[in-house]
């Protein structure tokens, strides 16, 4: 789960990681308001889940009450990497002498947290990862002892970050630290770290990447998640605890296990169609949650059929069709047809249950998965003429 | 023959006065296995699916010389539950949970590096050695007894493979779906070495998914040091980079490593063929054989 950038912020400065002055705004009125209330010149930030946003033309600044206007003009509506701008964050400009980073992540192949800093900061971090990896200095943490000060003093030294500001980026690394391991992060980095002329470091902007499985301890970031959902179809997805993921397509997909799903959304792309979503309703779903499941993707104006794939391991078949039977019966109409392919625990009985009228039942994987590929392409030329 | 687990292994089941514990319980027992006792704080005493349920997971071992566990603990508990199995010198933990912390997790991976005894997952559907012993979730009455190892980070993804295997007369000596979560016990690496040397597995099948680097470790692995023929599958291949596709795990960076083409050429260039479909892993395996 991402936070936006202004929530990040709040909880930065909760623990006293210094950040610009700012404040959220969502019209043009509010963003002129806000700008003269921190003095110019502001930068104009949109939040959006979007990387790039600099260059997308998503963040800009303005000098005066003209400049704020027209970059508020610009950017609150604008469609930035298929996500619309409906806030930004009106920030005052730091002037900056330097720009740093600083980053908390798990390092997956170590099983290990690890901490990171660079004098490269204010670019793609991604890059410099790629093209300069030793310009990025990196310390492994035992996660069962924390971030030691001698960690955090040796990992910004071998970064060549200035004396002047070493021990605060220090001090900051340590208080990040500690962020992540309290609430759970998944990535917490800020970048650019800037460095004033005056030798103060100031946080710039702010990531925080919330592991998901942890948000039961976590219920203060819980509530920023409904805030931080982009669009209606994700907010329901958090609504009704799915995983999902909006794609380009047309065929709806749905199944349990992460992986049977990304198999499934492979087989449709393999046989000429174009996955519309991921969504997995996970294990031992009961009837109201299959329900729940047709209900989204249905939701998905893009959606022109809908294959639902089910290996009962764990989740039983009977169960599913249950499931699929007392949502497709509310509709006078089915909205797109539905195939549904079951294997697994009790799957024989659950396709005996299946009302096929309502849903085109397919013994096979590859079979449902090429009748719904079909359907999808009937209804997409139905709909052009 | 088989891997890691048999006809003589005798589990204590953590958790088993849940709904999942119980219910599965029972389906283990009823697949043969070796159910000797439950592990539940506050519940010793009870007798839960016909065995002993004793407060503690060293109680369960010592009087029921218990030398496996399987973990049904929701996530919150879950952790410690582990940590509490690797305290008892257990030979094999395996954590069926979904959804524990990831920093938990990296917790107990530190904790796993001093201990003995073996955990395979968590967020894993468990390991099946066909017509002796299954721990874990998986749905029994589609494997069979015969001569393919299977190693999973997805658990119906190995359904769904195991089904095409099965139905064409290709029985397995043991499957073990080691989770799709960023930080896991048993890696393919591990299962890949036990496959290796097990004298009854004559292939192996190894489905893996996009995010981390494991698979393109472990077709290094292959290329170098086994002899056993291995077939892949990957999926995943039209996941968009960045996004989180169920598993934690099943992530790509977007910085080229991670993704199914890398993990797909990888196991190519180690000799290894990756099936477009689950049939064609089927396929596949049949050549091998």
């Amino acid at each position: 789960m991402k936070l936006h950038e202004y929530q990040a912020k709040q909880v930065f400065a909760e623990v006293g990681i210094p950040t610009p002055g700012s404040t959220l705004a969502t019209t043009v009125d509010e963003v002129v308001e806000a700008a003269s209330d921190l003095g110019y010149p502001v930068a104009v930030k949109a939040q959006v889940h979007v990387g790039g946003r600099g260059k997308a033309g998503g963040i800009k600044l303005a000098e005066n009450e003209d400049e704020a206007r027209e970059a508020a003009e610009d950017i609150l509506g604008m469609d930035l990497k298929g996500y619309t701008v409906d806030k930004v964050l009106v920030e005052e400009a730091v002037d900056f002498t330097n720009e740093l980073y600083v980053g908390v992540t798990m390092d997956r192949g170590e099983g290990q947290p690890v901490v990171m800093v660079s004098e490269k900061g204010g670019v793609n971090i991604e890059e410099v990862a790629e093209e300069d990896p030793d310009a990025i200095a990196r310390e492994h943490v035992d996660p069962a002892f924390g971030l030691h000060p001698y960690q955090a003093r040796k990992v910004v030294y071998d970064a060549g970050i200035p004396r002047e500001v070493a021990g605060d980026v220090a001090s900051i690394l340590t208080t990040l630290y500690d962020l992540y391991e309290d609430r759970d992060g998944s990535d917490v980095e800020i970048n650019p770290l800037m460095v004033t002329s005056d030798d103060e470091v100031i946080a710039a902007d702010a990531v925080m990447n919330i592991d998901e499985d942890a948000l039961f301890r976590q219920p203060e970031l819980a509530e920023m998640e409904e805030e931080a959902a982009e669009d209606d179809l994700e907010a329901k997805a958090n609504e009704y605890g799915f995983d999902y993921v909006r794609l380009d397509g047309n065929v709806g997909i749905i199944g349990n296990g992460a992986g049977l799903v990304m198999t499934t959304l492979d087989l449709v792309d393999y046989y000429g169609g174009e996955p519309a979503n991921f969504l997995d309703i996970g294990g031992g779903a009961k009837a109201e949650r299959v329900a729940n499941a047709l209900d989204m993707v249905f939701s998905d104006e893009n959606v022109d059929s809908v294959v639902f794939n089910i290996f009962g391991g764990i989740t039983r078949g009977d169960e599913v069709a249950k499931g699929i039977n007392t949502a497709l019966e509310q509709f006078d109409e089915i909205p797109k047809p539905v195939v549904v392919r079951l294997a697994g625990t009790n799957a024989e009985e659950g396709r005996e249950i299946l009302n096929d009228e309502l849903v085109t039942v397919e013994e096979t994987l590859e079979g449902a998965v090429q009748r719904a590929v079909e359907y999808a392409d009937e209804e997409a030329t139905e709909v052009d003429q | 023959m088989s891997i890691l687990v048999d006809d003589d292994t005798r589990v204590v089941v953590q958790g088993i006065t849940g709904g999942e514990g119980k219910f599965h319980a029972e389906q283990m027992i009823d697949y043969g296995t070796n159910v000797v006792a439950g592990a539940v704080p506050g519940k010793g005493g009870q007798e839960v699916a016909g065995v002993p349920v004793y407060d503690t997971v060293h109680d369960a071992v010592d009087e029921e010389d218990a030398d496996a566990s399987v973990i049904f603990v929701p996530p919150a508990f879950a952790a410690d539950a582990i940590f509490e199995a690797l305290d008892t010198d257990l030979d094999l933990a395996v954590a069926i949970t979904e959804g524990i912390p990831t920093q938990d997790m990296a917790k107990v991976n530190k904790r796993l590096q001093e201990t003995d005894t073996r955990l395979q997952g968590p967020n894993c559907p468990g390991i099946i050695t066909p017509g002796e012993a299954k721990l874990g979730i998986l749905p029994g009455n589609i494997f069979s007894e015969g001569k393919v190892g299977l190693v999973s980070r997805s658990g119906t993804l190995t359904y769904q493979v195991v089904d095409s295997l099965t139905q064409r007369g290709i029985g397995q000596t043991t499957a073990i779906g080691i989770g799709g979560d960023p930080i896991i016990g048993t890696d393919f690496i591990d299962a890949l070495e036990l496959f290796e040397a097990d004298e009854d597995t004559e292939a192996v099948v190894m489905c893996g998914e996009i995010g981390g680097e494991d698979e393109e470790e472990a077709a290094e692995y292959i290329a170098h040091n086994m002899d056993t023929p291995v077939a892949g599958f990957i999926a995943g291949r039209t996941a968009p980079p960045g996004k989180r596709m169920g598993h934690a795990g099943a992530i790509v960076s977007g910085s080229g490593t991670g993704t199914a083409e890398s993990k797909i050429d990888a196991l190519n260039d180690a000799g290894v063929p990756v099936g477009d479909t689950p049939e064609e892993v089927a396929d596949n395996i049949e050549d091998l054989l």
